[in-house]
């Protein structure tokens, strides 16, 4: 991983692809009826790197980030993880391929307590879950990871909380911290902050800038100075199709940008 | 310690229930509760409405029966043969039924019974319409004579309370937490990287499994396996015992089980208004209590169990 990133110094050589990104979707496209909600799109994420994809809303970062994990099939095009072509896989595989997300509607169990849903994310890597003839006490052994994973966004005095309780600023800290216990190599979180109060999206870009180390996150972000702040690279969507790509100091100065997005969220 | 107790005093409860009550009517109670339970764990505890249970019920019935009279095996083999049988059965039928959800699952559950009922009806060994009759009880465990109520009422109820202990591993297990989640949040489970769909046919294998004991059971506690256990009005009887008792709680189809059975067996005489008054019983406990029985006892601090 380190070795690879030595090796980046000139981040745009060609033919280096393989090693430089981690995921590459060429031409994908997602056609709902006679309408096309992602329209050959080609994306690619460099290994290790935090990677936002904005856009106004019904640009398609949903239906793109949908069919990067196979939620929903392909129109066209292809998607590579790790040179290896995940087009075909079902999202259940490509989950455990290693690429995970979260939902822009929270995605959590809400009859479940907050210890069970953390549980329930941890039991993927522990490979318990057809164990039905064994009593629950044989997987307490991941309650001290799961517990460690939810001090870390504030619910550590909440393990008994029935998840559906929870504000929704929680409800989103739970979903995202429940991603990371699954420890993915690459992490894809749609729209991690949105609708939380000041005091929750601190702690939640800290805790996505941290769980960056060692992975990379493809992020769909509305507020631009988190943008600004953690990602090193942005893609710009509209109307399906990709706008712009390049670095924050790029993207901000971009015209098309400035006028596709005027009075934007920044 | 106080669950403990509860449970100590059903356990006394149950060991003289047949000094004061009609042996085959609690014996009776006790298959329908384990069917129930076996039930409950689809719906209850996954979320997965099968319309078509009866089929591994009365099915367990019809080859407990089979193995034992026509075959001449010994009662315990009898039930472990109608349980393997419905191992392999569902897991044939429950791969192909959860490939639909919801309405569609029922649906196809539904279609799967009413062909296995036909089946059942036409086979050479299962006497049409009359039911297959004069089933044998062989001495427990090869030794000891079983052919009173009085005495078989001990077997079944250690044979039940074996099951209910399993379901209620089930349910507090690896598994069945996830089966929890299942019925949660389906879409989250998938995107983790589990493979729902078999964490269901597992599910769904079980409890026809222990469906098909249940009726194996009540083949022998009436020594005859009758058409109608593999009908859809058994199907449907189940469903309201699941509902009425309290859906996704341990204790709720146990209650349930009994109230539907004890009703019948009390408003008999009534003829068809029997079937009226459950129906407006049922209403009442599900419009007012929406965890049905359980919910009820909860609300009226009666007792707390699920
Ligand atoms: N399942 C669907 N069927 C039909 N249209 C859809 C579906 N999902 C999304 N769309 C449409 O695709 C467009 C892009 O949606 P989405 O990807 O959710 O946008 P974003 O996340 O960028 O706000 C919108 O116009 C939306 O209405
Ligand atoms: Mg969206």
């Amino acid at each position: 991983m380190m070795a690879q990133a030595a090796q980046q110094t000139q981040p745009d050589t060609p033919g280096r692809e393989a090693e430089d990104y981690v995921l590459v979707a060429d031409g994908i496209s997602k056609q709902f009826g006679g309408f096309k909600a992602v329209d050959t799109v080609t994306l690619k994420v460099r290994r290790g790197s935090i990677h936002a994809l904005i856009g106004p809303n019904g640009a398609g970062k949903t239906t793109c980030f949908n069919l990067l994990t196979k939620t929903l099939s392909l129109t066209s095009g292809s998607i590579v993880l790790n040179g290896r072509d995940i087009s075909h896989l079902t999202s259940s595989q490509v989950a455990r391929c290693g690429l995970v997300r979260s939902f822009q509607i929270s995605a959590i169990f809400p009859k479940m307590t907050v210890l069970e849903n953390m549980r329930v994310a941890l039991q993927r890597k522990a490979g318990r879950s057809y164990r039905f003839w064994q009593p629950l006490s044989t997987i307490a052994s991941l309650d001290a990871e799961a517990k460690h994973l939810l001090s870390r966004v504030q619910l550590a005095d909440s393990h008994d909380t029935l998840a559906g309780t929870l504000s929704y600023g929680k409800k989103r800290a739970l979903e995202i911290v429940t991603t990371l216990a699954l420890n993915p190599e690459v992490m894809l979180l749609d729209e991690p902050t949105a609708g939380m109060g000041h005091e929750d999206i601190e702690p939640i870009t800290e805790l996505i800038r941290d769980s960056a180390k060692g992975r990379t996150v493809l992020m769909v972000e509305h507020n631009m100075s988190i943008v600004a702040g953690i990602c090193d690279r942005i893609t710009v969507l509209q109307h399906g199709k990709t706008l712009a790509e390049g670095s924050y100091e790029a993207i901000s100065a971009d015209e098309r940008v400035i006028s596709a997005y005027i009075g934007g969220n920044a | 310690m106080r669950s403990s107790l509860i449970m100590a005093a059903l356990v006394v409860l149950a060991l003289a229930a047949p000094f004061a009550v009609y042996p085959v009517l609690l014996m009776t109670i006790l298959c329908f509760a384990l069917f129930a339970a076996s039930f409950n764990l689809l719906l209850g505890y996954v979320g997965l409405l099968s319309f078509g249970h009866a089929m591994f019920f009365g099915g367990g019935a019809y080859i407990t029966g089979y193995l034992v009279r026509d075959l001449k095996w010994p009662m315990e083999l009898g039930l472990v043969g109608a349980v393997v049988v419905a191992l392999i059965a569902g897991l044939f039928l429950g791969t192909i039924a959860i490939r639909r959800q919801g309405i569609y699952f029922a649906m196809i559950t539904l279609a799967f019974s009413q062909m296995i009922y036909f089946i059942f009806l036409q086979a050479p060994f299962t006497g049409g319409e009359n039911g297959l009759q004069g089933i044998p009880r062989t001495p427990l465990l090869g030794i000891l004579p079983v052919e009173t109520a009085f005495s078989f009422y001990y077997a079944v109820l250690v044979a039940v309370g074996l099951g209910l202990l399993l379901i209620y591993r089930i349910v507090y297990s690896p598994f069945g937490e996830l089966l929890r989640a299942i019925r949660d949040n389906a879409v989250r489970v998938d995107s983790l990287g589990f493979d729902v769909n078999r964490h269901k046919i597992l599910a769904f294998t079980l409890s026809a499994a222990l469906a098909a004991f249940a009726g194996g059971l009540k083949a022998l506690v009436f020594q005859f396996a009758p058409l109608a256990d593999v009908s859809w009005t058994v199907s449907g009887e189940v469903i309201l015992m699941t509902l009425l008792g309290g859906l996704g709680t341990f204790s709720g189809p146990l209650f349930g089980a009994a109230i539907i059975i004890l009703l019948n067996d009390t408003l008999s005489s009534a003829g068809e208004w029997a079937l009226v008054l459950q129906g407006v019983i049922f209403l009442i406990v599900l419009v007012f209590f929406r965890t049905g029985f359980v919910g009820l006892l909860s609300r009226t601090k009666i007792i707390k169990l699920v």
